[in-house]
């Protein structure tokens, strides 16, 4: 009797243990197929990155570019150092380049072709005039070829592409400021000398219009690199158009002569953004021409359109580029 | 569950061949003019298997074909395949170098390359800041290169240039600091191509342990395109052996290697060679391989006889030379070598015939080359055919026949065994 309760109960326990085991490996399997499931769901969520053919419409990543700002230093700092590496005059390239060009062009254009510069003296009209159009040309050019120059980096590893010209951009700044002091050194002189001279108080917003210089030489130099990894063609066009827009933007001439003198090309240089720029900012150092408000407006807007569609441009180019080069 | 860090599907790849030109533009025009209706590109269906050797007719190849894989996290996948193969324009997607034409690829990781050392290094900086520049290129923050500055120019073994512009470096010492950079970056999947083709034996050694510690003791991920066999066997887990854009072998590094070792040189035996007659007064004339019966072969069984019938034209300068051959495999180990004096056998000029025995059950299974060198030792080569004999050596039961696969060396020797502990 007792042997028999015994068994029964051992065969309950028995049974349940095998109810328990059973209802242990549907937990299992269940288990396993919820984590087979989260699995692949995992592969679908849990990348980092994909790196597909196409770009989307409109995908800069910012939050790569500020991990690579370390990258951008450097390369600012890899520019500054290496230009003038074995020159013996050095930086005074920088400076030898404005100086003769501001003669040459007040010999040309105010002695001999004699534009008027009314009060302030021609040197310093054309000196004002040059310092803000290299910075731009400095710009176009270093970025223009972005791709070309770069193509030996670009073809082994990837960084944000946009840190390279991002990065002229900025070293171009301290090409810049070099030139500016010449430029200030020489208003201080002509002040000695009693020549009538007085800042606009707007000159604080000097800053604001070389930044937009800035941006301007960016995107076009972004959208005509781009362009350059296929056609070589752009990289002609950009050294001979460089001097053709020099004369449409008011670097040696002030905005209302070309207006007054030749009405029918008139056009050309109120629809230049950059003669814009140079005119204000001469306003600004010389108190000299005139500042108007739609032309900046006008300035800006096309600026800001020439970087958004460069970048998008530049940003589609950059993902194979290689292939082509 | 394996825990996959890199994935990569369909990847495929076109170019365009020739130069860029006006064609390009029409093509351009007609991509734009498709796209704009909404239509698939035109020449992605045109387009054919990239094979350098053949003419094609289409301007398309595709360089990289339907190319599926996965990588596990911690394994070093070696990608191996004849120049051409793709393996270079695969790691080139890898790294976001340039996009495949079609199908993505999917991580886990950052991914760093190392596809050719020195990138970006720029001649007029020193050594300190060129590791500072090419270490941001390679995606480090500033301050990662400081904490780990002393460690990779210990790495590097440059210490004395550091301050020294790199333009001043030898070659060597360039390729040492470029791989000390990438070796301390800390992406979790590192693609290496070939950088170990430079630099010396001593540094070669270290840069493998390196990766060895990279891959093993730290588990980071490793995709490494090599030619050299040695490096990728020592190194690999798991190899993927590529050809004319496609994989053709994925799987167990020592299969792969012989696949690739099989596929690239031991396409056809040749059991005879026939010099051209030359005007030389002394040379080779015909080599053959022959077995028991005189018959031309280039397989041979482990238990039979091989001999090489060697014939020659006998100059009167060369009567005091030697011939002679060497052996090697397909791994290019010298297996033995054997020369003769010719005066042994001959004292005048004219032809003459030789016939060399090889001992049988000595040679390892194995596929072999050989080289034969007519020469006066020491003074001068008179005749000399690289690889111009090569034949195989087949399995027909060995004691080692049951591991398949496994390198027991070159040759198998009938060694004595004595039980001493009765």
């Amino acid at each position: 009797m007792f042997c028999k309760k015994r068994l029964f109960a051992f065969s309950i326990f028995f049974c349940t243990g095998k109810i328990l085991l059973i209802v242990e490996v549907k937990v299992k399997k269940a288990l396993q197929e919820n984590s087979f499931k989260m699995n692949n769901v995992n592969d679908n969520k849990d990348w980092l990155f994909e790196i597909t053919p196409k770009n989307k419409f409109f995908s800069l990543n910012f939050k790569e570019i500020w991990q690579y700002r370390d990258l951008l230093f450097l390369f600012v700092k890899r520019d500054v150092i290496t230009v003038y590496k074995q020159t013996v005059l050095g930086p005074l390239w920088y400076l030898i380049q404005p100086l003769f060009t501001s003669v040459t062009f007040t010999i040309i254009f105010n002695n001999v072709a004699g534009i008027n510069t009314g009060t302030v003296p021609p040197f310093l009209f054309n000196l004002a005039g040059i310092t803000v159009w290299n910075y731009f040309t400095a710009c176009l050019t270093g970025t223009s070829d972005t791709f070309k120059a770069n193509a030996s980096i670009f073809g082994k590893v990837y960084f944000p592409r946009i840190i390279t010209p991002l990065s002229v951009v900025i070293s171009n700044l301290l090409k810049f400021g070099i030139q500016f002091i010449i430029f200030i050194t020489f208003y201080i002189l002509y002040c000695f000398k009693g020549a009538s001279l007085a800042l606009s108080p707007l000159v604080l917003f000097f800053p604001v219009l070389i930044a937009v210089m800035g941006v301007l030489g960016l995107g076009l130099g972004m959208l005509i690199s781009s362009m350059v990894t296929k056609y070589r063609d752009f990289s002609y066009l950009v050294t001979f158009g460089i001097q053709l827009l020099m004369y449409l933007s008011a670097v040696m001439y002030p905005m209302e002569l070309i207006k007054n003198k030749i009405p029918a090309f008139g056009w050309l240089v109120e629809y230049n953004p950059l003669a814009y720029i140079i005119e204000t900012s001469r306003y600004m150092l010389l108190n000299v021409g005139e500042i108007s408000i739609l032309g900046l407006s006008y300035t800006l807007i096309v600026t800001i359109a020439i970087f958004f569609i460069g970048l998008l441009i530049f940003n589609r180019t950059e993902k194979s580029f290689i292939d082509t080069v | 569950m394996k825990d996959i860090i890199l994935k990569a599907e369909n990847i495929s790849k076109q170019y365009r061949l020739g130069q860029v030109g006006t064609g390009t533009l029409s093509h351009d025009l007609n991509r734009w003019w498709h796209q704009i209706r909404g239509k698939e590109d035109p020449y992605l269906k045109v387009g054919e298997v990239n094979d350098r050797s053949t003419k094609g007719t289409s301007d398309y190849v595709w360089a990289l074909q339907n190319i599926n894989f996965e990588v596990e996290r911690g394994e070093v996948l070696g990608i191996i395949g004849k120049n051409g193969a793709g393996k270079s324009t695969l790691l080139k997607i890898l790294s976001k170098v340039t996009a495949p034409t079609t199908g993505s690829i999917k991580s886990r990781g950052r991914i760093a390359s190392l596809l050719e050392v020195g990138t970006g290094f720029n001649g007029e900086m020193t050594g300190r800041e060129n590791i500072y520049l090419n270490g941001a290129i390679l995606g480090m923050t500033k301050k990662e290169i400081t904490s780990k500055l002393d460690e990779i120019i210990e790495f590097s073994g440059c210490e004395r240039y550091i301050d020294t512009p790199v333009k001043r470096y030898s070659s060597g010492m360039t390729v040492r600091l470029a791989f000390a950079v990438a070796a301390f970056l800390e992406p979790e999947i590192l693609v290496v191509d070939e950088v170990l083709a430079v630099g010396d034996a001593e540094f070669q050694k270290k840069a493998i342990g390196k990766m060895q510690d990279i891959s093993k003791g730290e588990g980071r991920t490793v995709l490494f395109v090599s030619h050299n066999m040695a490096a990728v066997k020592s190194l690999c887990t798991k190899t993927i052996m590529m050809e004319n854009g496609r994989i053709v072998f994925e799987g167990n590094t020592n299969e792969g290697i012989d696949y690739y070792l099989k596929s690239n040189e031991y396409e056809g035996y040749r059991g005879r060679y026939v010099s051209e007659p030359t005007h030389k007064k002394s040379a080779f004339i015909s080599l053959s391989l022959v077995d028991k019966e005189n018959e031309v072969r280039t397989e041979f069984g482990f238990e039979e006889e091989i001999a090489i019938i060697i014939k020659i034209k006998i100059g009167e300068e060369a009567l005091r030379g030697n011939v002679g051959f060497r052996v090697v495999d397909i791994k290019e180990r010298v297996i033995f070598s054997s020369d003769v004096k010719i005066s042994n056998f001959v004292d005048k000029e004219g032809e003459c015939e030789f016939k060399v025995l090889i001992p049988q059950k000595i040679l390892a299974p194995n596929s072999l080359k050989i080289t034969f060198i007519y020469h006066i030792p020491n003074i001068a080569f008179i005749d000399y055919l690289a690889d111009c004999l090569s034949f195989e050596i087949i399995e027909t039961g060995s004691d080692f026949a049951q591991y398949p696969g496994l390198d027991f060396g070159c040759v198998l020797l009938d060694c004595e065994w004595k039980n001493l502990s009765n």
